[in-house]
């Protein structure tokens, strides 16, 4: 009898402890590595004020939509936005979340500052341009003294969001690179040599006279790496800064972009740094579990707001513009739907 | 008759000894059955993956994807040729450099070294062999690399690139990281096995032969070259297929030092490619059903292949010379 008492009292206590952990249940969430440190910085910070948390697996964009297309995370995350014919198969909403940029690093003797332009930095990456001394650079680059040393171009070797937002920024910029390379998370490089990771570009191009390279914004920023000036599409000297960024993403032309993918590469803007792009999220639009579509909305809703903005901007990322953030929370509200019932309202 | 008698009585007194657990020992038989057919069904299952997934690119670009030395994500077009050549070309320098320095420890280490020095430097060896790959990898890229870029690639480019035929392998700009680099790195990972294997063969050769071409005279090179290699050749030579086989397919530490070129080049300074560093470097941004996941698989077959070819040999060589 005494036994039985036990036995039920320990139930209880069990299902009570399962029944909070279902109510904390934590959300989860794979892909991008660009955004993870945003993403596990906003997943603490969310944590300590609502309890509820964020799983992110940095696994690569590849994977995040894999796992979303097979449902086996609560969302994916990619850096370049999914085709629009795929996310309608997978019945996928996408929404950027942050805006990062790419910034080119180089490691010439006795030059401080450099400024090149897209047609430039893709005949180099071509193998068309060899010499630091070219005339093409020295156009660009008037009163500065460059040797007459070999260039050595140095790209990401595993497949990544910031080669395909380097890449599409050289293919806008290059008939010839659009038609003998293009634009992909990894192409076949003329030449060069590839190194893994934003770190290993650094590490070769701090070791390698003469090398140039390609890394994220937020790591050259982290690392105080010297970043080139770019000449941009309205012909303006631009440095890489948030300005810089911001510019160019309020110039992209997010009414018309469907699913959001808006482009920023080349934007019109005077001030706007022409290597930029914004970072997606896929949200199934018809959710298994409407509660966990809700917790994950509701964990972006707080990322859009003054609070998550801080918490991008310590790590350099960039907030989208607010106009953006408002057209996002219509789709949450208008497009996920379980049992037609949407999920979440503003 | 005794002893035909005490033959019949030793079978059946195994037989009458065994234990006549009724469960216990069917289920550890059993269990022991499982776990040997486990690993073949482990095997099995894994090689008909590979190969299963592989084959729709297989399918698609025909039998000349083993050559094809195209690999271009952007058009889908796919070719195993560059990293086939870079996996072999990388192996075998990797081989080249260290197989003397092997043959010098393990000879030294049978051979020479007073008895306090063997142990220090068979255990170094043996830590050499327990160092994890990105830490090659890691130090390969921060300090081989620029060494190698800033001091041995300028002057060889300068003074051997110029040569004819021998100049084709000592082109391009002083990266650092190339084939050579990884070649060399690989060396040193594969340098534990082939020694420790070497030192196995160097002290099964029994002392009455080497006290013998001592006494007749013989130097320790006479010795060394005339009766402890010959004695262990073939073994030798399998210890050598097992350290190419590991060469084959690491894959962290040649990731960070061979350039990651899938660009086809005879200079052992250009960028290449491996099969294992070019799945390493793309497998993440693969996405299911696309091709270039499937061209991955197939690579992966195809290093399980030559792997398997590499590993049979030696097992063939080191056996043979086991039972002779």
């Amino acid at each position: 009898m005494k036994f039985t008492h036990i036995l039920g009292a320990a139930a209880l206590s069990l299902s009570t402890m399962l029944s909070t952990g279902a109510f904390a249940a934590d959300i989860t969430g794979a892909g991008a590595s660009f955004p993870a440190p945003v993403y596990q910085a906003w997943a603490a910070a969310y944590k300590a004020k609502t309890g509820t948390g964020l799983n992110y697996q940095s696994i690569g964009s590849g994977g995040g939509q894999n796992q979303i297309v097979n449902r086996t995370v609560d969302f994916g995350a990619s850096d370049a936005p999914m085709k629009d014919d795929k996310l309608e198969a997978a019945n996928l909403l996408q929404f950027p979340t942050v805006i990062g940029s790419v910034v080119a690093i180089v490691n010439i003797d006795g030059v401080e500052s450099l400024t090149l332009d897209g047609t430039t930095i893709a005949d180099i990456y071509q193998g068309k341009i060899t010499k630091w001394n070219d005339p093409k650079i020295a156009a660009l680059n008037k009163g500065v003294t460059l040797p007459d040393s070999m260039i050595v171009p140095v790209y990401r070797s595993d497949s990544s969001g910031t080669s395909f937002v380097f890449t599409s920024y050289l293919a806008d910029s290059s008939a010839g690179w659009k038609s003998d390379v293009g634009a992909a998370t990894s192409v076949q490089w003329p030449a060069g040599a590839g190194a893994k990771g934003n770190e290993g570009v650094a590490g070769t191009v701090k070791n390698t006279k003469g090398a140039i390279g390609y890394v994220e914004f937020i790591y050259a920023a982290a690392n105080k790496l010297a970043a080139a000036d770019l000449v941009n599409k309205a012909g303006k000297v631009v440095k890489p800064s948030v300005p810089a960024f911001m510019e160019a993403a309020a110039a992209a032309d997010w009414k018309n972009a469907k699913n959001f993918a808006a482009s920023m590469i080349n934007t019109a803007g005077e001030g706007a740094w022409p290597i930029t792009s914004a970072t997606y999220i896929l949200l199934p639009k018809n959710p298994t579990s409407a509660a966990q579509s809700a917790e994950v909305i509701k964990f972006f809703d707080w990322a859009y707001s003054a609070e998550g903005d801080a918490v991008a901007e310590k790590l350099h990322y960039i907030a989208l513009p607010d106009a953006v953030v408002a057209e996002i929370k219509k789709a949450w509200a208008s497009e996920v739907k379980a049992d037609g019932k949407a999920v979440w309202t503003n | 008759m005794d002893a035909t008698l005490s033959g019949a009585q030793t079978v059946k007194g195994l037989a009458a000894a065994k234990p006549t657990g009724r469960i216990s020992d069917p289920l550890f038989v059993g269990l022991l059955w499982a776990s040997g057919i486990f690993v073949l069904l482990l095997l099995g299952l894994i090689i008909a993956m590979l190969f299963e997934g592989g084959l729709p690119a297989l399918r698609e670009f025909g039998i000349s994807f083993l050559w094809s030395t195209t690999w271009n994500p952007v058009t889908e077009r796919f070719g195993a040729g560059v990293m086939v050549f870079g996996t072999l070309f990388s192996a075998v320098i990797a081989v080249i450099v260290a197989l003397p320095l092997s043959f010098g420890i393990a000879f030294f280490l049978t051979e020479i070294a007073p008895g306090p020095l063997r142990r220090p430097i068979g255990v170094a060896i043996q830590l050499l062999a327990a160092i994890p790959s990105i830490i090659y990898g890691m130090w390969g890229f921060f300090i081989v690399v620029p060494l190698i870029a800033a001091y041995v690639q300028p002057p060889l480019i300068e003074w051997l690139g110029p040569i004819p035929l021998i100049g084709a392998l000592f082109q391009g700009p002083p990266l650092g990281a190339g084939m050579l680099t990884a070649g060399l790195i690989l060396a040193l990972m594969i340098l534990p096995f082939i020694t420790a294997m070497f030192v196995e063969v160097l002290e099964s050769v029994p002392p009455m032969i080497k006290e013998s071409a001592y006494g007749v005279g013989a130097t320790t090179y006479e010795v060394y070259r005339n009766v402890s290699v010959p004695y262990g050749r073939s073994a030798m030579v399998g210890a050598v297929m097992l350290g190419l086989g590991r060469a084959l397919g690491e894959t962290m530490a040649v990731t960070f030092v061979i350039g990651n070129a899938t660009r086809m080049s005879a200079s052992l300074f250009a960028p290449g490619a491996t099969i294992a560093s070019t799945i390493a470097n793309e497998f993440p941004e693969a996405s299911i059903g696309s091709l270039k996941l499937q061209a991955l698989l197939q690579l992966g077959f195809i290093l399980f292949v030559i792997s398997f070819i590499v590993l049979a040999l030696s097992r063939m060589l080191v056996r043979s010379k086991l039972k002779g």
